[in-house]
């Protein structure tokens, strides 16, 4: 593990709608490493990436990244911390009305001063290295859900992040598809040294890309550490979740709804 | 009894939040203009969905507005024998009035509605958020271009209005009914001062920044207080931009009417 972590989250705690999401979460981000943040559904990992990639407003020394503590941003430094992010979402968040290429030229026309033909260059060679050049000039509804995620990723790219996010890259694509991700998502660490949070709640993907894990459950950490270390984790929760075992009997009402809030 | 109190009092909570929360949109809003997007101005493309598109529905609805005006008011003033004033009622009556709030309501319905569903259809995707996550605007990069497109169709198609209305009063008045096309014509010109243009202009504009305003924050809003970013928001927050902008724009007719005479 590196010693100068990238992001330290130091008990953050969240609240949506009266209930509390995340209770004291804290755990460090190593520079140039997969962090995979895994647990079931409603277990907070999306409240957790929200907080991350600050659309999720963060209290005061919660979360610090280089040493800048979150909460303190001002409106500048916010802006200058998300154009070192990339952020691929679930449902990938193309905008549907404009191609695939397009959709990767909107932050390189928003943030530089290039002429649109080198703009366009630079769309295409992202999309390169998501194999998606011959649907540059595709519609987003055009694509499969596999091609989207992909397009996604190519835009999350276009701006060339230090800090990549990926919210459930695996979900709702069959497995060779999914694992053609998982194998892009190593390339970019491997070739472009990127670090990279990625949250799942797919055992396999989690394992194949993991330099470092953190597993959640009820809005909680239940451990954290190298793949092995979770693998051999005495702790019955996560063992439970490794084996994909069902929970004994029903779930209680508060804790359904409060499953259902997060 | 104290059911009663709770809900009076998160209703009233909820408007204030509410109206605060508007506020601080108009702001950014209006900020947006001052650091749009380096290169990347879709205000014509806004200016070809407000203005070129709404061609046909204006025509349509001032061609026959004119014609109805025409019919009614040369009923009226046929019983005081004074036809020949149904150039200045129906010019008058489009110009000060009707032209600038029909225009507004018909683009409210055509592309106020869209602008709502395709921000809000933003939302519940994340686009929004992916906007946000890129450092990008949203207020920019989504709406001051469209209130920006909107200020420059909006009077034109306001002026478009007042001209077909007047040519459909003519087409009735003195194709169909026989008054003397002159008479007509003097009439409009004798009667129409720079000041009731000067209304309709003002009007439109303030109708633009309404429109806008109300459509694309009930957009952008899509869900949010509800918790629940499914379809069914999408619909239900087009139709209250619909509504809201449509009575936002005939209250604010009145003041203006009250303020500009």
């Amino acid at each position: 593990m590196s010693a100068s972590p990238v992001i330290t989250i130091r008990n953050l705690n969240s609240h949506y709608q009266g209930h509390q999401v995340l209770h004291d979460v804290s755990f460090q981000v190593p520079r140039n490493q997969i962090t995979v943040i895994m647990g079931m559904s409603g277990c907070g990992k999306t409240t957790l990436l929200r907080h991350l990639v600050a659309l999720k407003k963060t209290g005061l020394n919660q979360i610090e990244v280089d040493g800048k503590d979150m909460g303190k941003y001002q409106e500048k430094e916010l802006s200058a911390y998300r154009r070192r992010i990339g952020v691929l979402f679930q449902s990938g968040a193309l905008f549907n009305s404009l191609s695939v290429a397009e959709n990767i030229a909107v932050p390189l026309k928003v943030h530089t001063a290039l002429p649109g033909e080198i703009i366009r260059i630079m769309a295409l060679i992202k999309l390169n290295m998501v194999g998606l050049v011959d649907v540059a000039d595709y519609l987003p509804s055009q694509l499969s859900g596999g091609m989207r995620k992909r397009a996604g990723l190519a835009r999350s790219l276009a701006m060339d992040p230090e800090i990549l996010f990926v919210d459930e890259p695996s979900a709702g694509l069959d497995p060779i598809t999914a694992a053609a991700l998982d194998q892009l998502i190593l390339e970019l660490k491997e070739t472009l040294g990127m670090t990279i949070i990625v949250v799942t709640h797919e055992l396999r993907s989690a394992f194949d890309i993991a330099d470092q894990m953190v597993v959640m459950d009820k809005g909680r950490i239940l451990q954290a550490g190298s793949p092995d270390t979770i693998r051999e984790s005495g702790n019955e929760r996560v063992q439970q979740f490794l084996r994909r075992e069902a929970d004994q009997g029903s779930l209680k009402t508060e804790e359904y709804v409060a499953q259902l809030m997060a | 009894m104290l059911r009663l109190v709770e809900a009076l009092g998160s209703w009233g909570l909820r408007t204030v939040r509410g109206l605060g929360r508007m506020g601080i949109f108009f702001f950014l809003m209006v900020r947006g203009a001052f650091h749009a997007p380096k290169k990347y101005h879709p205000v014509l493309k806004q200016i070809h969905f407000i203005g070129t598109k709404s061609f046909f529905v204006i025509a349509f609805t001032a061609a026959f507005t004119g014609m109805v005006l025409a019919l009614q008011g040369y009923y009226t003033l046929s019983k005081f024998g004074s036809e020949g004033l149904l150039g200045s009622a129906v010019a008058l009556s489009l110009i000060r009035e009707l032209g600038p709030v029909l225009t507004a309501l018909m683009v409210t319905g055509r592309a106020g509605s869209a602008m709502c569903a395709e921000i809000g259809i933003m939302r519940i995707e994340e686009q929004i958020d992916a906007l946000e996550c890129m450092a990008i605007d949203p207020h920019a990069y989504l709406v001051t271009p469209r209130v920006m497109a909107a200020l420059i169709a909006l009077p034109l198609l306001t002026a478009f209005c007042n001209v077909v209305g007047i040519f459909g009063g003519y087409l009735i008045g003195v194709e169909l009914l026989g008054v003397s096309a002159g008479a007509y014509m003097d009439g409009i010109y004798t009667s129409v001062a720079w000041n009731d243009v000067y209304m309709g202009i003002v009007k439109s504009i303030c109708f633009a920044v309404l429109i806008i305003w109300i459509c694309t924050y009930k957009g952008f809003y899509t869900g949010v207080d509800e918790g629940n970013f499914g379809p069914e928001e999408v619909s239900r927050a087009t139709t209250q931009a619909v509504v809201f902008a449509s009575i936002s724009i005939l209250m604010s007719d009145y003041i203006l009417t009250s303020i500009l005479m």
